[in-house]
């Protein structure tokens, strides 16, 4: 059994993703409490909407600072969707800066035919990060934007869309994210929560 | 590579399944969040809700499903219907919907879709459209298909785009109900026009109809009775989606 703190800043959906924690073995608590935040031992950032709206709402309410606390001080922390772009740098939606866990940036999808990105596709993993175990995988998206890692070695994952490869899973350390949703991605999502439970250390 | 969606559509009324034509002699066919999930298990890419009574109790029950919903479903679940202002919209989302869908009150005041973007993000706002041939084009109506708007469907498709509206549903009032296959003129029109998904509706009578929209360039499609009367499930129909070349998940 495994604690998990999910942010909650407004973002929208939270309770798929807290039963699709809990059906894979947490113990969860959704929080919007800076101190429960920066004391947790696992961080989850969810997420939907745009960057600018979702920094400030997280500015807001000092949770911002709290999440970059826990990291610094050696907690697992991971994104979904919107809640991976926050963790890097500065996000060109609304040219905002985001929460620097993770170096780079995130940039339109100007390259693809259809946006958004939506529905599902190929996640393969480049690596033996500890998140990525069950892939390659199909799961569910639904963006417009995407990471990129200022350090390859951070893109644990990746998906083809008209031609071009981008990051699906980043991580570095003991912060990692998905774009895809695995809370909606069914038995591999599933997986991939579990493997984000049992988490230990930081990743190679 | 972006699978195409095979997508069953569900008609809810006060949190509970029905089933009638053309939303006459409504019959009660049982617990949404069980059919969902059982959709979900027979290959479902997402499911969507059509809530048909707006009314405030109604409402009330409705979201007690898609809390249920949320916690037993794993895939996308997308909720329309009712929605005519932001606040709507956000309570769904806070029960546990993906997506959702609207309509009507677009048409009637477009700038909804401008507000449900900023405030939901591009990728949760979907437009369902119903829509007509007439006067050599198509052209859409309100209130269930009731209610002529004078606003060209083609274009219409446009300016949701432009406001926000991350994902168009295509009604066919036409061939809504006929099981005779969706109106692939009007799909191949609007995936002509626009960059968003594009999700065919109204039509399908067997999964030939359904491979005939994705060949017509559908993102996906969106089917009920073929899938509530048992005559086939969603996996069946992705076979048949993946025999024809087509990228589906199977």
């Amino acid at each position: 059994m495994s604690d998990v703190c999910v942010v909650d800043y407004g973002a929208g959906n939270l309770r798929s993703l807290r039963h699709g924690l809990e059906r894979a073995g947490a113990t969860v608590t959704v929080t919007s409490d800076p101190n429960v935040v920066a004391a947790a031992g696992r961080v989850l950032v969810p997420g939907v909407g745009a960057a600018g709206a979702a920094m400030a709402a997280l500015e807001r309410r000092e949770l911002a600072p709290a999440i970059r606390s826990a990291a610094a001080t050696g907690s697992h922390v991971f994104g979904i969707c919107l809640g991976m772009q926050l963790l890097f740098e500065r996000s060109d939606e609304g040219d905002v800066e985001c929460l620097g866990l993770l170096p780079g940036r995130v940039t339109a999808m100007t390259f693809a035919r259809r946006l958004p990105h939506m529905g599902w596709n190929d996640v393969t993993a480049d690596d033996g990060h500890p998140l990525a175990a069950g892939l390659p995988a199909v799961c569910y998206f639904a963006h417009s934007y995407a990471v990129e890692p200022a350090d390859p070695a951070d893109v644990v994952a990746t998906t083809e869309l008209d031609g071009r490869r981008f990051a699906s899973m980043a991580g570095a350390g003991r912060v990692a994210g998905t774009q895809f949703h695995p809370e909606k991605s069914g038995p591999a999502g599933r997986a991939l929560l579990r493997s984000f439970l049992a988490w230990s250390g930081d990743a190679a | 590579m972006l699978r195409r969606r095979v997508i069953p559509c569900l008609d809810v009324r006060g949190g509970r399944l029905v089933k009638g034509v053309q939303f006459r002699e409504l019959r009660d066919c049982g617990d949404p969040v069980v059919a969902a999930e059982r959709y979900a298990e027979a290959g479902a890419d997402e499911i969507v809700w059509l809530n048909i009574d707006a009314h405030a109790e109604a409402w009330q029950e409705l979201l007690r499903a898609v809390e249920r919903a949320a916690e037993r479903v794993d895939v996308p679940l997308c909720v329309g219907g009712g929605i005519d202002r932001p606040e709507r919209a956000r309570e769904l989302l806070l029960a546990g919907a993906d997506k959702i869908s609207v309509n009507s009150a677009a048409l009637h005041t477009p700038d909804l879709i401008d507000r449900l973007a900023e405030m939901l993000g591009t990728q949760c706002v979907v437009v369902a459209m119903d829509a007509s041939r007439g006067d050599g084009g198509w052209w859409t109506y309100s209130r269930g298909g009731m209610q002529a708007t004078g606003i060209e469907a083609i274009g219409w498709a446009e300016e949701v785009q432009r406001r926000g509206g991350g994902e168009l549903i295509v009604t066919s009032i036409d061939a809504d109900g006929g099981r005779r296959g969706y109106d692939l003129e009007l799909i191949r029109r609007i995936r002509e026009r626009v960059r968003v998904p594009v999700i065919a509706s109204g039509g399908a009578g067997g999964a030939a109809d359904i491979v005939a929209a994705l060949q017509a360039g559908a993102d996906a499609a969106l089917a009920a009775s073929i899938f509530h009367d048992g005559e086939t499930t969603p996996d069946d129909v992705k076979r048949e989606v993946a025999a024809c070349g087509l990228p589906a998940r199977v």
